[in-house]
């Protein structure tokens, strides 16, 4: 993997220039209906700078109409979301990405009409991509290298979830929200993956991330917000979490064998 | 977890020779069509006449119904008011082809091309002033209901020709084409109208031009994502809503450009002409692909060439021939001829 990539702004991945203190994410009591349905019950949590945030629960929980509710995909219909203390509630999607959001949705949203290279143009919002953080996307994912003019419809199912990836890095972000990277992933491809993130996180990036693989999640998250039915119901430590399997399992209904 | 980086191969590295042209078949349909019109046609001339005259009316219903496709596949939107821009894209240019009377009369083809152009500039700016306000008043309160977009749209339809009965009469208007594009020049024994190839020229530089914006601009690449997934547009940081704007103001100029086209071809104009031709760029779209510019190409030539050969050697056929292509080409192609893919 590429080490070119200085840490100073428009090449680096650190999280602004707002106090360490502030948390770069505030959701206070969120509620956020899809039709008829009640999704979100005020839902309350914070990310800190810097390190990565997991979100996790059983399926259903609301995790990812979370995310989709902080990129104002879905429309809260109360409670305040703050980016570096601004609210961005009532912003549209658009505005909330330039605000400093990457979203790496759960069905990818890669276009498959456009080739890898057109995908990852488009996401660089300045016009081109910035040549460090294209060097570190290659070598992070070769694939997309080696693919770089075809049609991201024909890549394989992991080289789409890279170029999804690929695409939220490109353009400095204040915030990642990356949700289910691993889904129907093989776990070659999912380490792939893993060390890519890894390797983001180490160069300074904020990540918010749902997974439901509780392995990967153990291995990135340093924070940890567990959501049950719409409400939160657990924050704290990865650590924390990771050595109390009892908790785990009243948590989220795991059962498991610590490596 | 492993650390190594797997090599992958991508499912396009296993495609067979077949699979990989597969994409490509419909591109062939034009000639294929030509070539059995050859042998289908007894007279060399007679066949080199219907195909020019196949082509032209091809690249026409092609200039009108290529806006029409974007906005369906960009904005889900089914504008059944697209004919409306297409009559009064005829009406404004020809009254101003009629008050240019002195340089459509001369006999000089500079003159005369600029008097068409002046008429289309004009048709194309009331055109897409019309699509700006349609699409604020009429189109942006229904997005994402089909039932309640047809309704409104037919209604906006309605009240657009009817306006043309206020604005310049319920009388149908001839108009004659400019003095040098009048008549045929002969080519291999064929008379071939130079009005058509005139269209032929201006369809295929429409199409040149659209197909550039689209591969080789950033607004195209936008607007290519946002057919298949608008939501992710989005979320990549760009208004997704400006984008609608400016296609559907591009795709009603279009129409206003095809209506001053499609006047100088019939060069009788009425106001539910655009109406009338809606039925052929419905199919076009359909058997096209919606949302796709290149299909919608292909498929217009095809109507063309299907309804002039059909015309010619089976007139009874012409009425329901383009019915027919439709059901053989969906039969085929459920999805058009070049599909486009939505995430939706």
């Amino acid at each position: 993997m590429s080490d070119a990539i200085s840490e100073k702004a428009g090449t680096g991945f650190s999280s602004g220039n707002a106090p360490e203190s502030l948390p770069i994410l505030q959701l206070k009591d969120v509620k956020t209906d899809i039709y008829q349905y009640h999704i979100l019950h005020g839902v309350s949590f914070e990310v800190p700078r810097g390190g990565v945030t997991m979100l996790l629960g059983r399926n259903g929980a609301g995790k990812t109409t979370t995310l989709r509710t902080i990129m104002g995909l879905w429309k809260p219909h109360a409670g305040e979301i703050l980016l570096d203390g601004a609210h961005i509630n009532g912003l549209t999607p658009a505005q909330i990405a330039r605000r400093g959001i990457g979203f790496v949705p759960e069905d990818m949203g890669i276009f498959s009409d456009l080739s890898v290279e057109e995908n990852i143009r488009l996401a660089a919002l300045s016009g081109q991509p910035i040549p460090e953080r294209l060097e570190w996307i290659f070598g992070a994912f070769p694939a997309l290298r080696t693919f770089w003019k075809s049609p991201a419809g024909t890549l394989s199912g992991g080289q789409k979830q890279m170029l999804s990836v690929a695409r939220a890095v490109v353009e400095d972000r204040e915030l990642y929200l990356i949700d289910e990277p691993s889904k129907g992933l093989a776990p070659a491809i999912v380490a792939t993956l893993a060390k890519a993130l890894k390797d983001l996180k180490n160069r300074g990036a904020t990540i918010l991330m749902v997974e439901q693989n509780f392995s990967l999640a153990r291995a990135l998250g340093d924070h940890v917000v567990v959501m049950d039915d719409g409400r939160i119901v657990w924050t704290g430590a990865m650590a924390e979490l990771s050595a109390d399997t009892a908790l785990q399992e009243r948590l989220m209904g795991l059962k498991m064998e610590h490596a | 977890m492993s650390e190594s980086a797997p090599t992958h191969a991508p499912k396009m590295a296993t495609l067979s020779l077949s699979d990989r042209l597969k994409p490509w078949l419909p591109l062939l349909l034009v000639p294929a069509l030509i070539v059995l019109g050859y042998f289908a046609i007894d007279s060399t001339s007679s066949w080199l006449t219907l195909t020019v005259s196949g082509l032209a009316m091809g690249m026409m219903i092609f200039v009108i119904a290529s806006g029409m496709t974007l906005v369906f596949g960009l904005m889900d939107v089914i504008n059944f008011g697209h004919g409306a821009f297409i009559s009064f894209g005829a009406f404004v240019g020809t009254s101003v082809l009629l008050a240019l009377g002195t340089m459509t009369g001369a006999p000089s083809l500079m003159l005369n091309l600029l008097a068409i152009a002046a008429a289309v500039l004009a048709a194309m700016i009331v055109t897409g002033v019309m699509g700006l306000a349609f699409e604020r008043v009429i189109v942006r309160p229904v997005y994402g209901s089909h039932l309640k977009q047809i309704l409104v749209t037919m209604g906006g339809l309605i009240v657009a020709e009817q306006l043309i009965y206020v604005i310049w009469g319920g009388h149908e208007i001839v108009i004659a084409r400019p003095e040098t594009l009048k008549g045929a020049i002969t080519f291999a024994g064929a008379a071939l109208e130079k009005y058509r190839l005139l269209a032929v020229g201006v369809g295929l530089v429409v199409f040149l031009a659209l197909r550039a914006v689209m591969r080789r601009t950033k607004i195209g690449l936008i607007v290519r994502a946002g057919v298949e997934n608008p939501e992710m547009v989005q979320a990549l940081g760009y208004n997704i809503t400006r984008v609608f704007v400016g296609v559907f103001i591009a795709g009603s100029a279009l129409a206003g450009l095809g209506g001053v086209m499609w006047a100088l071809y019939q060069e009788i104009i009425t106001a539910h002409m655009g109406n009338e031709i809606m039925i052929l760029v419905f199919i076009v779209v359909i058997i096209g692909g919606l949302g796709s510019v290149e299909g919608c190409f292909i498929g217009a030539l095809t109507v063309g060439l299907v309804q002039n050969y059909a015309a010619f050697l089976e007139p009874k056929l012409a009425l329901i021939s383009n019915i027919a292509l439709m059901v053989a080409i969906l039969m085929w192609r459920p999805m058009g001829m070049v599909p486009v893919i939505k995430a939706k």
